[in-house]
C-alpha cells in the first residue's frame, strides 16, 4: 500500500481503489453500519430517519414540480392547476409534495416530543438539540413560501397576515415588511423570492440535518432509560438491527402517506385555496395550515399586537434554553414521576392550542387560548426549573442490559457508580 | 446476532433467499417510483393537444411556399411548379445520398410538405421566400453548414446525412391538410 492512501478493509477491488482515496465506506460502515447504538431503543427512534426519508421526498418532488411551475402572479394558479391535470403524475407528484408537508410535520413534532419525553436536550446533547430546533424554524419558513406558491386564496391572504406580523416592530416594523414584500403589498415579487427561497431553504435543512447527525454521531444516541450505555453489552450494531427497525416503521409511514395521498389528498388543506388569489377580498375564516394553529392560537390570544407576536416567536425560541431550564440530572420522565405527568399535560395543552387555533377568535375560544398560552409557558419557565429542585425521581436502572439479560456481571466501571444521577 | 444466523443448518441459503426477495421489492418499487417522475417529463396532455395543425392551401398559388408551425417546429408546404415535379423525379434515385423517389415523399405531386429542420444539426434551411437562397438543387438551402436539398426535399450536396422528414398528414378536403 502506498503512503498518503486510507487503509481500507474492503476487499472488492473496486470499492477498495476508491476508499483509499476518499474513505467514504469506511466512513459509511463506522457511521451507518457497525455504529454502536442502544440496545434499547423503542419506535419513537424511528422518527429521525422517517423525518430524513420525509425531506428526501420533499426535495424530490419539489424538483420536479419547479420544472412546471410558473412563478408569476398571473401564471402560478393555472400552472398548478395545469400540473393538477395535464402533466403525466402530475397530480400525484402534487398531492405527494403537498402532504409530504404535512407528514414532516406529524414526523418531526412526535421527533421533538420523543426529545422532550426522554430528555435527549441535555448534556452532553444541547448543541445537537439546539440544531434541530434550528431545523425545525427553517421547515416552518420553507412551508409557509411553500404554501404561497400555487396563489390561491389562501396563499395570498396567508403571505399577507404572517408578512404583517414583522409590522408589529416598533420603528423598523415597516421597512422589514416593504423588503419582504419588494413593493406594498403582497405581489410578484413576493411571489418570485418566495419561490427562490422556497427553492433554497431545502438545502439549507439539508445542511443543517447533515450537522445534527453529525453531532448525534459524537455524543450518540440517547435511549427510552436515558442512561448511557456502558459498554458493548448494551449497544448493538446499526446494521442489521436498526436499519431493519428503521424500515419496519418506515413501511408504517408510507402506508399512512399513502391513505392521505390517494384516499384524502385535499383532507388536512383548505378548500379556500383552490380560488384563485384576489387582493380585493379576504375570505371570511383565514386559518393557517394545521401545522401552524398552536402558534396561531398563542398569537391571537394575547391581547396586544406586539405581545402576541413575541409569544408566538418566543414559544419556538424557548426550545432553544430547554437544556438550561430543565436542570434535573434525570433525562427520561420514566423516572420522573411529577415531570412525566407536567410533561403529557403540556402534550394535551399543545393540542388544544392546535385545537383553538383553527376555531374563531371570539367568546371562549379566547379564554381557552390564553389558559393554553399560559401554561405552554409555565410548564418551561416555571415548572421545570422548580421540578428539578423539588422532584423526587424514581431510583434508575444499573445499565441498559442489565434488565433485560438479567443479572450478568458488569463491567467494572458501571457497577462502581450505579445511579446516573449525582 | 449469532443465534440467529446458526438458528437452522440451512440457515445460510434461507438468508440468500431473503436478501434477495428484499433485494426484488426494493428494485421493483423503486421502478414504481421512478415511473411518475420520469413520466411527468415527458410531453403533457395539453402539449399533446396541440399536436396538429390544420393549413389551408386554397390560397397558395403555384410555385409558392408557406411555412406554418406545428408542435413548435417550423413545416413547409410548397406548391411545387411542373418543372420542379419533372426536377425531382429526373434523378436516378440511387445516385442520392439517401435514396427515396419523389412519389414515395409526396400524397399529391402539386404538393410538398416537409419539416422545415436540417437533419445535419437542426437549423432551418432557407428557400421559402422567392428572395432566398435555394442552393444548387432548387429546393432548400441550409446556410449553416452548407446542406442542399433538392425540390424533393431530398439532401443532395453537405453534411446533412437524410431528406427532410415527412411530417405525418391527411388531405381533409381537395384544399386542406391537417398535419399530425
Amino acid at each position: 500500500m502506498s503512503i498518503g492512501l486510507h487503509k481500507s478493509e474492503f476487499s472488492n477491488p473496486v470499492v477498495r481503489w476508491i476508499d483509499q482515496r476518499l474513505p467514504v465506506f469506511t466512513m459509511m460502515q463506522k457511521e451507518y453500519g457497525t455504529f454502536p447504538t442502544p440496545r434499547n431503543f423503542n419506535y419513537f427512534w424511528n422518527f429521525g430517519a422517517l423525518a430524513m426519508v420525509t425531506l428526501m421526498i420533499m426535495i424530490a418532488t419539489g424538483i420536479f414540480l419547479s420544472m412546471h411551475y410558473a412563478a408569476h402572479t398571473s401564471l402560478a394558479f393555472d400552472s398548478v392547476e395545469r400540473i393538477m391535470r395535464d402533466v403525466n403524475a402530475g397530480w400525484l407528484i402534487r398531492y405527494v409534495h403537498m402532504n409530504g408537508a404535512s407528514m414532516f410535520f406529524i414526523v418531526v413534532y412526535i421527533h421533538i416530543f420523543r426529545g422532550m419525553y426522554y430528555g435527549s436536550y441535555k448534556a452532553p446533547r444541547e448543541l445537537l438539540w439546539m440544531l434541530g430546533v434550528v431545523i425545525f424554524l427553517l421547515m416552518m419558513a420553507t412551508a409557509f413560501m411553500g404554501y404561497v406558491l400555487p396563489w390561491g386564496q389562501m396563499s395570498f391572504w396567508g403571505a399577507t397576515v404572517i408578512t404583517n406580523l414583522f409590522s408589529a416592530f416598533p420603528v423598523v416594523g415597516n421597512y422589514i415588511v416593504e423588503l419582504l414584500w419588494g413593493g406594498f403589498s403582497v405581489d410578484n415579487p413576493t411571489l418570485n423570492r418566495f419561490f427562490s427561497l422556497h427553492y433554497l431553504l431545502p438545502f439549507v435543512i439539508l445542511g443543517v440535518v447533515f450537522l445534527h447527525v453529525a453531532a448525534l454521531h459524537i455524543t450518540g444516541s440517547n435511549n427510552p432509560l436515558g442512561i448511557e450505555p456502558k459498554g458493548p453489552q448494551d449497544t448493538l450494531p446499526f446494521h442489521p438491527y436498526y436499519t431493519a427497525k428503521d424500515s419496519v416503521g418506515l413501511v408504517v409511514y408510507f402506508i399512512v402517506f399513502a391513505v392521505l395521498v390517494f384516499f384524502a389528498p385535499n383532507y388536512l388543506g383548505h378548500p379556500d385555496n383552490y380560488i384563485p388569489a384576489n387582493p380585493l377580498v379576504t375570505p371570511p375564516h383565514i386559518v393557517p395550515e394545521w401545522y401552524f394553529l398552536p402558534y396561531y392560537a398563542i398569537l391571537r390570544a394575547v391581547p396586544d399586537k406586539l405581545g402576541g407576536v413575541l409569544l408566538m416567536f418566543g414559544s419556538i425560541l424557548i426550545w432553544f434554553v430547554l437544556p438550561w431550564l430543565d436542570r434535573s440530572p434525570v433525562r427520561s420522565m420514566r423516572f420522573r414521576p411529577l415531570a412525566r405527568l407536567f410533561f403529557l399535560l403540556w402534550t394535551v395543552n399543545f393540542l388544544v392550542l392546535l385545537w383553538v387555533g383553527a376555531k374563531p377568535a371570539e367568546g371562549t375560544y379566547v379564554l381557552i387560548a390564553q389558559i393554553a398560552t399560559a401554561y405552554y409557558f409555565a410548564y418551561f419557565l416555571v415548572i421545570l426549573p422548580l421540578l428539578a429542585k423539588f422532584e423526587r425521581p424514581l431510583p434508575l436502572p444499573e445499565s441498559i442490559s442489565r434488565p433485560v439479560l438479567g443479572g450478568g456481571p458488569l463491567p467494572m466501571g458501571a457497577a462502581a457508580k450505579p445511579m446516573e444521577k449525582a | 446476532m449469532a443465534d440467529t444466523a446458526h438458528a437452522a443448518p440451512d440457515g445460510a441459503p434461507r438468508r440468500d433467499f431473503l436478501k434477495l426477495v428484499t433485494g426484488a421489492f426494493a428494485a421493483v418499487g423503486v421502478g414504481a417510483i421512478a415511473w411518475p417522475f420520469i413520466a411527468s417529463l415527458q410531453p403533457a396532455k395539453d402539449t399533446l393537444a396541440l399536436a396538429s395543425t390544420d393549413v389551408d392551401l386554397a390560397p397558395i398559388t403555384e410555385g409558392q411556399a408557406v411555412t406554418v408551425m406545428w408542435r413548435g417546429k417550423p413545416v413547409f408546404v410548397r406548391s411545387r411548379t411542373p418543372k420542379e415535379i419533372e426536377e425531382a423525379r429526373a434523378v436516378a434515385v440511387n445516385s442520392l445520398p439517401d435514396p427515396a423517389t419523389d412519389q414515395s415523399r409526396v400524397q399529391r405531386e402539386q404538393w410538398l410538405v416537409l419539416i422545415g429542420i436540417c437533419t445535419h444539426l437542426g437549423c432551418v434551411p432557407t428557400g421559402q421566400r422567392p428572395t432566398d437562397t435555394r442552393g444548387d438543387y432548387g429546393g432548400w438551402f441550409c446556410p449553416c453548414h452548407g446542406s442542399h436539398y433538392d425540390t424533393s426535399g431530398r439532401i443532395r450536396k453537405g453534411p446533412a446525412p437524410r431528406n427532410l422528414d415527412v411530417p405525418q398528414y391527411a388531405f381533409t378536403s381537395d384544399t386542406k391538410i391537417r398535419i399530425g
